[in-house]
């Protein structure tokens, strides 16, 4: 019975959209008022039975509902509860839903936040997210209804993947769709602009939160998951350039760069047509990776779902979409055209340039991604690109942006000069050559030109933001500064952070598979690793065998791990690696296969410097986000202008 | 600065920027690019002697030894013909006898394909596209040989 509600909400929510994309947006064509009213309610409305649905696939997997084909394919009853909950999403149709139900959240939080938002371009908004949740719950209903039912129903379910049961993974998928579906508002402001042919600065304004949520969610989501792959599969690594990897990463960098183009529309008024075309293209690659990870054209982890219909589908809705746009684009991008001047030495050349190599090194992922399945389908031979294409092309492409960072946060909107820039940056470009050369040969106790370089570009990010937020707290204090400031200043510090990481894992590592005796003992970074043997283990829905390394330093005890070699009661084996966490450094051992008789193992051991670095860069970055979206400027305005309209209203 | 100054120095630098990656990735894509073949095409001599390939079939069940040491010795087939293979490490999860796996390497001079990376399937029911294509490809040769009087292997 549940699940019947679950799928009849799901067709409300169906009918519900399809009425809030069509009166509101024909109404604002004709300027019918009343059509332009509905818009609010029914985006409420559609919330409510899309949360109906959910709740109610939610109940079947908490019940165990195995008639469902979904709970029965995902779950079963010795599953705990976290995951039972976390399984919902856990494959094709659930994260789906789920899909669908964040769009209806993002759609609903518009309503609720955009109060200084006109009616008409309201309208015109809620009817372009409502024509995108017509397309996903098209494509649920028609090709992966989540509450199929199974008869006759099996006794016990099957497993969720074993890899998928853990904490980490309970929150990765959320968090990315709801930076992918976030970056659907600044599309729809994008579209609902250009279909009434207002781009100003208020209309950047309305997007800039939007697009900066949906840019924190990714970000968190997108390094959640490469902690997730450090420490759950077993290979040590922290991003592999999987395709699906990228299909995040692709509208992560074409986000970043709508960040900033949005923040010289809204404070100069350029750059109007292209900040349109990114957010178009920021949009479109998240739905490109939806459509990559979904339609099981790729060799991956994630692609669970491999029927010719649902690729059939997202295919054409991509077309849909990105086809639509660019040909609205195509008409009316020519009346947007900015008459704003400015030198080619500027904040805003500066941010063009960051733009510019932003969407090059988005391009040439995207490049790497698609041609071998372009070959593929052109019968021209099966390849594939490995991660050194990615970091042959990708480092050298965004370093000179590192570089460009800390001049364009000193430059001056406008028009600047070499002459006066100069003397403001004099002092970081020393210290920070100086720092980064020094920091390998004294910290690490070996040069490396790769190190110093990265380690120089670091310093250089973090001396800069240092001196432009003294600059610009002369005569007023630190307190007196603007919180998009502060966003600035950690997001570019977290990515110093992150390049420190980076940096210093890539060089200094080291990693070996050996073969380890009952007692015997390996050396590697100063720390020694002692093997004392494997026993049985016993877990819920697992047994397996479980090591013990002791880990010394100079004859004292640094840590015991205790890694595991698991065999899931479905089958399928997993490792889980014994860690030693610190901030830097970490310690990491994985099971291999036992071999001989006498107890010896293969076992893989990592030392790995400022590891760590790389995700907690990754959160001062979203911490920037979050501040510079509190900024009061949003939060003024919307009620200055909502007291304008009141006092309209009255005299109206 | 004139007008026309100015256009063209942001053209000028949109050149380079154009340029530098243009280069960086067809350097990159021509270095780093493994082509897939089965091990029927490797029977037939197909595959490159001196660059890295990745050979992917099913691994021949009761030919995994694994001794002493790190070394694990097996064999990939496509069910026409069958490849040895070396890999010194820790293998994946996944890798199973009688399922599939891609290795990634170059053949030795002895004939054996030295890998450097193996890939196994990530859940019970996947198989990765370019291995069921390879197994299907070998399957039909199978019945072609078959059908000239060959034996099969």
């Amino acid at each position: 019975m549940i699940p019947e509600i679950g799928h009849f909400a799901l067709v409300l929510a169906l009918v519900l959209v399809l009425i809030q994309s069509f009166f509101p947006l024909v109404g604002a064509q004709k300027g019918i008022a009343s059509w332009v009213a509905i818009a609010k309610p029914v985006a409420r409305l559609q919330l409510l039975f899309t949360a109906i649905a959910f709740a109610c696939l939610t109940w079947s997997f908490l019940e165990s509902d195995f008639s469902v084909l979904y709970v029965a394919s995902n779950s079963n009853t010795s599953l705990p509860i976290l995951y039972k909950v976390s399984g919902v999403w856990g494959a094709h149709e659930g994260s789906l839903l789920f899909w669908a139900l964040t769009l209806s959240v993002w759609t609903t939080a518009v309503t609720l936040f955009g109060r200084s938002i006109p009616p008409v371009m309201m309208a015109r908004v809620l009817s372009i997210l409502g024509l995108l949740s017509v397309g996903f719950l098209m494509f649920m209903l028609f090709t992966s209804n989540p509450f199929e039912r199974l008869v006759p129903p099996p006794l016990e379910g099957k497993d969720l993947n074993p890899l998928l049961q853990d904490p980490g993974l309970a929150l990765h998928p959320p968090l990315l769709y709801m930076g992918y579906v976030g970056f659907a508002v600044p599309f729809a402001f994008a579209i609902a602009a250009m279909l009434g042919g207002r781009l100003d600065a208020a209309w950047a304004r309305w997007s800039r939160p939007w697009t900066q949520v949906a840019w924190v969610s990714l970000t968190l989501g997108i390094a959640l998951g490469s902690w997730w792959a450090y420490y759950e599969l077993g290979w040590g690594g922290w991003w592999f350039w999987d395709p699906v990897e990228n299909a995040s990463f692709m509208p992560w960098l074409a986000g970043t760069a709508l960040m900033h183009s949005l923040a010289v529309t809204e404070k100069r008024g350029a750059f109007k047509a292209w900040t349109v075309l990114l957010a178009i293209f920021a949009f479109s690659l998240s739905l490109l990776g939806m459509f990559l990870v979904r339609s099981g054209v790729l060799t991956s982890v994630h692609a669970f779902a491999s029927d010719p219909a649902r690729g059939m589908f997202i295919l054409v809705f991509l077309v849909a979409v990105v086809g639509g746009s660019l040909a609205l684009y195509a008409v009316r991008a020519s009346k947007v055209r900015s008459y704003v001047r400015f030198d080619l030495v500027s904040k805003e050349s500066a941010l063009l340039l960051n733009n510019v190599i932003l969407v090059v090194a988005c391009a040439a992922v995207l490049l790497g991604t698609l041609y071998p399945l372009l070959l593929d389908a052109l019968d021209m031979g099966k390849i594939s690109v490995g991660p050194p294409y990615f970091n042959a092309v990708f480092i050298p492409l965004t370093a000179p942006l590192v570089v460009l960072m800390g001049i364009g946060a000193m430059a001056r909107w406008k028009r600047d000069s070499l002459k006066n820039l100069w003397p403001k940056v004099r002092v970081s470009l020393v210290a920070s050559v100086v720092f980064g050369v020094l920091y390998p040969v004294v910290v690490m106790q070996k040069f490396d030109w790769l190190a110093a370089i990265g380690m120089v570009l670091a310093f250089w990010v973090f001396f800069t933001t240092l001196k432009v937020t003294r600059d610009q707290a002369r005569g007023r204090g630190l307190g007196g500064l603007s919180l998009s400031h502060w966003g600035m200043a950690f997001g570019h510090i977290g990515l110093a952070v992150f390049i420190v990481g980076i940096t210093l894992t890539s060089v200094y590592s080291t990693e070996k598979d050996l073969r380890l005796d009952v007692g015997q003992s390996h050396e590697m970074g100063g720390y020694q690793f002692l093997f004392k043997g494997a026993t049985h283990l016993q877990g819920p829905n697992y047994s397996g065998d479980r090591g013990e390394v002791v880990i010394t330093r100079e004859g004292e005890q640094i840590a015991v791990l205790h890694p595991e070699k698991r065999n899931y009661r479905s089958g399928m084996p997993m490792t889980e690696a014994g860690i030693d966490a610190g901030l830097t450094r970490d310690l990491f051992v994985a099971l291999g296969e036992p071999l001989g008789s006498e107890g010896a193992w293969s076992v893989r051991l990592y030392h790995k410097p400022y590891v760590r670095w790389i995700w907690l860069g990754s959160l001062i970055m979203s911490l920037g986000g979050l501040l510079s979206m509190a900024d009061k400027r949003y939060r003024v305005r919307a009620r200055r202008t909502a007291m304008d309209k009141a006092a309209v209203g009255a005299t109206v | 600065m004139k007008a026309r100054h100015k256009r063209l120095g942001f053209l000028l630098v949109g050149l380079v920027v154009l340029g530098a990656a243009s280069w960086l990735v067809f350097n990159a894509l021509g270095n780093n690019l493994s082509y897939f073949f089965s091990p029927t095409e490797v029977a037939e001599n197909k595959v490159p002697a001196d660059h890295v390939f990745r050979l992917g079939g099913l691994v021949q069940p009761g030919s995994v030894e694994r001794g002493e040491e790190l070394t694990v010795r097996f064999e990939v087939t496509d069910n026409a013909h069958t490849v040895k293979v070396a890999y010194t490490g820790i293998l994946p999860d996944l890798f199973k006898e009688g399922q599939g796996v891609i290795a990634q390497g170059r053949m030795g001079p002895d004939g054996v394909f030295v890998a450097d990376e193996v890939l196994a399937k990530h859940d019970e029911n996947y198989m990765s596209p370019e291995v069921a294509d390879a197994l299907e490809k070998g399957h039909q040769k199978g019945i072609a040989d078959m059908a000239k009087g060959n034996k099969p292997l």
